[in-house]
């Protein structure tokens, strides 16, 4: 076994590259609770207060510190850069400095562009000549391809939110491979795959041997750039802080590369203890130490920032980049994944206080640990910072080394991907179900001329059959759109050092999404269980409603609404299965709009639910804001009876309630009775 | 029997240990000041379910409720004795925790008949959560309409039958914080065996804009929010309480 190995437990791992066999041999589960836990040290205080400064300076510049407008993002394209390098442990940064955002052209100069002039920039012309004229992008190669219908559909917000002009994100590196192998054997590794390419040259190959080549050259410029920093990543980590180095490194070259609406980390954090405890064995470091190597990690985590335009941020609600770690779950041999390290990375809340970033997702069982669950629900308390995500569903299908990217979406690391595929947006579907493909706000001819309803009262199988073939045919625009995209994006914008994490045949899921659930479910409720009438206006387009009488509300565990809102996910993904993915893509759908349900509401009209033009959708699968009038639980058991297998990118469900309501507060409820008499 | 339901709460973390499932009964003899369910007052209203149906609302979210159970509140219980027995007989056959929150008002040790079906309910019932608006008659009579005799009197009745007990209180600014009446309280609960938890609760404001809902004056309009952080305070003084009415009883 090789030295840097050294009190690890082998078997298989050390031949082949498999994270997941060194994890299962070598972790520690942990039944304790968080006592251990150590605070920040001086140096984390003082870096911290160091960022929130600059976070400060941001913000009185509007949103944007500085931004780079002349050197294109690469792996190496940047200089190492610093808080402050004596006290940093854990150190990198996008480019040369903290706040600076890169400039990103690969996956659309106009956006880069518009990032840039939005913000009071200008990219450097010649730049802009040579993605214009020299060098295409992601972009430009899907309006190539795009058909008239596609475009339209696009224009008018029925398809949204499309990842046509900057990086498709949402793919997760096996970012722990560096700081395991370390970078010369992870190429060795890349080299045997290529030589183990079939020799025909289809299409398939060719596109595989220069995706394999491209990965090599990623991997060569991690070690170049870590050695920029003074750091040698050419081999595997020798211990805690190395191997945190070495995996934060991995994922900053994807983040130097790659503008993706969603960057996640993976699971790495039970990866991470066992070279913790290993040097605890060894004396080589203290619990203070090891909590601090955290912490700065955590706090660079916190620092991935991206040049976005106005538009985004208003989708986006905030410049997220999702850096999603996976925390917890369970093993598939039945022990539970909790180490130490789970803790110490939800403890960076406290040490560091609330954030969004990383987006720290708890993979939920009832079997978890009960010390991990008080903590996590104390910490979820107290910060609001803590997303939770149900393993004992997806562990079913995707084991126990599976990681989130973005919100919801889940794959096996460093062995399946995903193309990210926006969402359709139902509730106009249905407005375009009852018109006849007419756009209720535009009035253009969208859709296809179906018949539209006749008449003035809506009768719920007569808009059932008309809204599924309408749903028949969004799917079909829907997913050659994204077959486009994909296609140019792995030709413009490939994801060279993110793939070079990954094994040689990865499983690609094909993903989309849908937006308005929970108005279509209400609204064809109210059509089958009240009475809606529809007002025309002088065109004879269907732009409002009357409703009379109530109906059952989906989020209240009422079956009568909710077997509608599974149906709808059903049925639109039947719909979607029908068609060609690219690359056979698996594809897999998603109910989780968090919070773009604010721009989809503003571009869709009235709906017979009683929702008005404009107004937002409600997040994900959520129930709309208000009419969930049973508690929690009946709420939480309407979105719970959606068809995970229909859904298999994810179910979201955003969920708020004052602590006060969750319990009562320790000082205040005085529990058991217990007096000791004898003192006063 | 069908029972006068005011609503069903799917996520109850205050009536109770636990998660629980909790019915709120329409009707109440009471009037509160700072009652912050007035919509439940009425013994008109509400909506006439029969407890096997609530019951089945409870069991398609049991999942959710295995530390917890089904607590009954309102309103008051007590005054829908024959629904109770038969919600709660059917929730011992499944082994379901339950629990009855009450002011006690209606507690009639006068009455046979009543008392019987009482006796048959308390069998059934795991936990009461008795809320004792005021220690002092008059000044319950004040807060309330009605004098707590009957409260005190169902109190010593469940420590009698061994029900387990929690004792809940409102603290109001200017109207239960006083010292002398919160000791008095602790001296009073002190005496039962069956006394479980002491649940303090600060009073809030977050009732008056049903008031404004339902057109009735809002009665402690002009009385602030109780401060979380002196209820520690106010807790150790029911608790002083309580333990010199231990001493005393034990001759100590």
């Amino acid at each position: 076994m090789r030295p840097e190995w050294k009190d690890f437990v082998g078997f298989k791992w050390e031949n082949e590259i498999n994270v997941r066999y060194f994890i299962q041999r070598n972790y520690h589960p942990y039944d304790g609770d968080e006592s251990f836990l150590a605070g920040p040290t001086q140096n984390t205080k003082d870096l911290w207060d160091q960022v929130l400064e600059l976070q400060k300076q941001e913000r009185e510049a509007g949103g944007v510190l500085d931004m780079d407008t002349t050197i294109v993002s690469t792996i190496t394209s940047h200089g190492p850069g610093y808080l402050d390098k004596s006290k940093e442990t854990i150190v990198g940064f996008q480019t040369d400095k903290p706040g600076k955002r890169s400039l990103q052209p690969y996956g659309g100069i106009r956006m880069a562009e518009k990032a840039c002039s939005d913000n009071g920039y200008e990219v450097d012309p010649e730049i802009s000549e040579f993605f214009s004229t020299h060098r295409k992008t992601h972009n430009a190669g899907c309006f190539d391809a795009y058909n008239d219908e596609m475009r339209e559909c696009r224009s008018s917000h029925i398809i949204t939110g499309l990842p046509d002009a900057y990086g498709r994100g949402r793919i997760i590196g096996d970012y722990r491979r560096v700081a395991l192998y370390g970078i010369d054997m992870l190429i060795e590794d890349k080299k045997k795959q290529k030589s183990s390419t079939g020799r025909v040259m289809t299409d398939h190959v060719i596109r595989l041997r220069e995706e394999i080549s491209e990965q090599i050259v990623a991997l060569k410029l991690m070690k170049e750039m870590a050695a920029s920093y003074g750091c040698d990543i050419s081999k595997p980590a020798t211990n805690v802080q190395e191997a945190i180095q070495a995996m934060y490194f991995g994922y900053l070259c994807a983040v130097k590369e790659q503008n993706g609406a969603a960057m996640s980390l993976g699971r790495t954090s039970t990866f991470i203890d066992c070279f913790a405890e290993r040097d605890l064995a060894n004396g080589t470091f203290t619990e203070e130490q090891i909590q601090e190597f955290i912490d700065h990690f955590i706090m660079k985590l916190r620092l991935i920032k991206f040049a976005r335009t106005p538009e985004y941020n208003q989708i986006f609600a905030g410049d997220p980049v999702w850096v999603t770690e996976s925390l917890a779950g369970v093993g598939v041999d039945g022990r539970h994944m909790v180490s130490k390290t789970s803790f110490r990375y939800l403890h960076t809340l406290t040490n560091l206080g609330p954030s969004p970033e990383p987006n720290l997702t708890v993979l939920w069982s009832t079997r978890l640990p009960e010390n991990y669950k008080r903590y996590c629900a104390k910490m979820s308390i107290q910060t609001s910072s803590i997303q939770y995500e149900n393993d004992d569903l997806m562990r079913i299908s995707h084991g126990d080394d599976y990681g989130i990217a973005c919100c919801v979406s889940s794959m096996v690391i460093g062995k399946e991907m995903q193309f990210f595929g926006a969402r359709a947006n139902l509730a106009k579907c249905l407005l375009y179900a009852l018109n006849g493909g007419i756009d209720e706000v535009s009035k253009k001819q969208i859709g296809p001329k179906y018949r539209p309803v006749t008449g003035d009262v809506l009768d719920y199988d007569d808009v059932m059959d008309k809204f599924k073939d309408m749903m028949e045919w969004q799917a079909d625009v829907y997913v050659n759109t994204l077959n486009v995209i994909h296609y140019m994006h792995d030709k413009y914008c490939y994801e060279r050092a993110q793939m070079a994490l990954h094994d040689r045949d990865v499983k690609r899921y094909f993903a989309t999404g849908i937006a308005g659930l929970s108005i279509v479910a209400d609204s064809l409720s109210a059509i089958k269980h009240a009475k809606v009438e529809v007002i025309r206006d002088e065109d004879g387009v269907i732009v409002d409603f009357k409703t009379t009488g109530d109906f059952p509300k989906y989020g209240n565990d009422d079956d009568r609404v909710d077997q509608i809102a599974h149906d709808i996910v059903s049925t639109f993904m039947t719909a979607i299965r029908r068609h060609h993915t690219y690359r056979d893509g698996v594809p897999t759908m998603s109910v989780l709009t968090i919070t773009s349900n604010v721009t989809y509401g503003k571009a869709t009209g009235n709906t017979p639910d009683g929702r008005k033009k404009g107004q937002p959708f409600a997040p994900g699968a959520n129930p709309m804001h208000g009419r969930d009038t049973h508690g929690a639980v009946a709420s939480l058991s309407s979105v719970a009876k959606l068809p995970f297998n229909d859904a298999q990118d994810g179910i979201s469900n955003t969920f708020s309630i004052i602590p006060g309501a969750l319990g009562k507060e320790d000082q205040i409820f005085a529990g058991d009775i217990e007096l000791d008499l004898s003192s006063n | 029997m069908k029972g006068r339901i005011h609503s069903l709460e799917s996520f109850g973390t205050v009536d109770g240990p636990g998660t629980r499932f909790v019915v709120f009964v329409q009707g109440c003899p009471l009037r509160c000041a700072y009652c912050h369910n007035p919509d439940t007052w009425s013994i008109e209203g509400g909506t006439m379910m029969e407890p096997r149906e609530i019951f089945v609302q409870y069991e398609r979210n049991q999942a959710f409720y295995k530390s917890g159970g089904i607590t009954v509140t309102g309103g008051e219980p007590l005054m829908q004795l024959d629904f109770l027995i038969e919600l709660f007989t059917i929730a011992r056959e499944k082994q379901v925790h339950t629990c009855i929150d009450t002011s006690g008002i209606v507690f009639n040790s006068q009455q046979p008949a009543w008392m019987k079906k009482l006796d048959e309910l308390m069998e059934l019932t795991d936990l009461v959560l008795l809320d004792i608006k005021h220690i002092d008659s008059e000044q319950h009579t004040e807060l309330t309409g009605k004098p707590n005799e009957r409260v005190l009197e169902f109190a010593e009745y469940l420590n009698k039958k061994q029900v387990d007990m929690w004792i809940r209180h409102v603290v109001v600014p200017g109207i239960t914080d006083d010292e002398k009446y919160l000791y008095e309280l602790g001296y009073f609960i002190g005496q039962f065996s069956n006394l479980k938890a002491l649940d303090l609760l600060p009073y809030h404001t977050m009732g008056s804009a049903k008031y404004e809902k339902l057109g009735i004056e809002y009665p402690l309009k002009d009385i602030p929010a109780m401060a979380k952080d002196v209820m520690p305070e106010k807790k150790q003084i029911v608790i002083n309480g309580i333990k010199k009415r231990r001493q005393d009883d034990s001759g100590q």
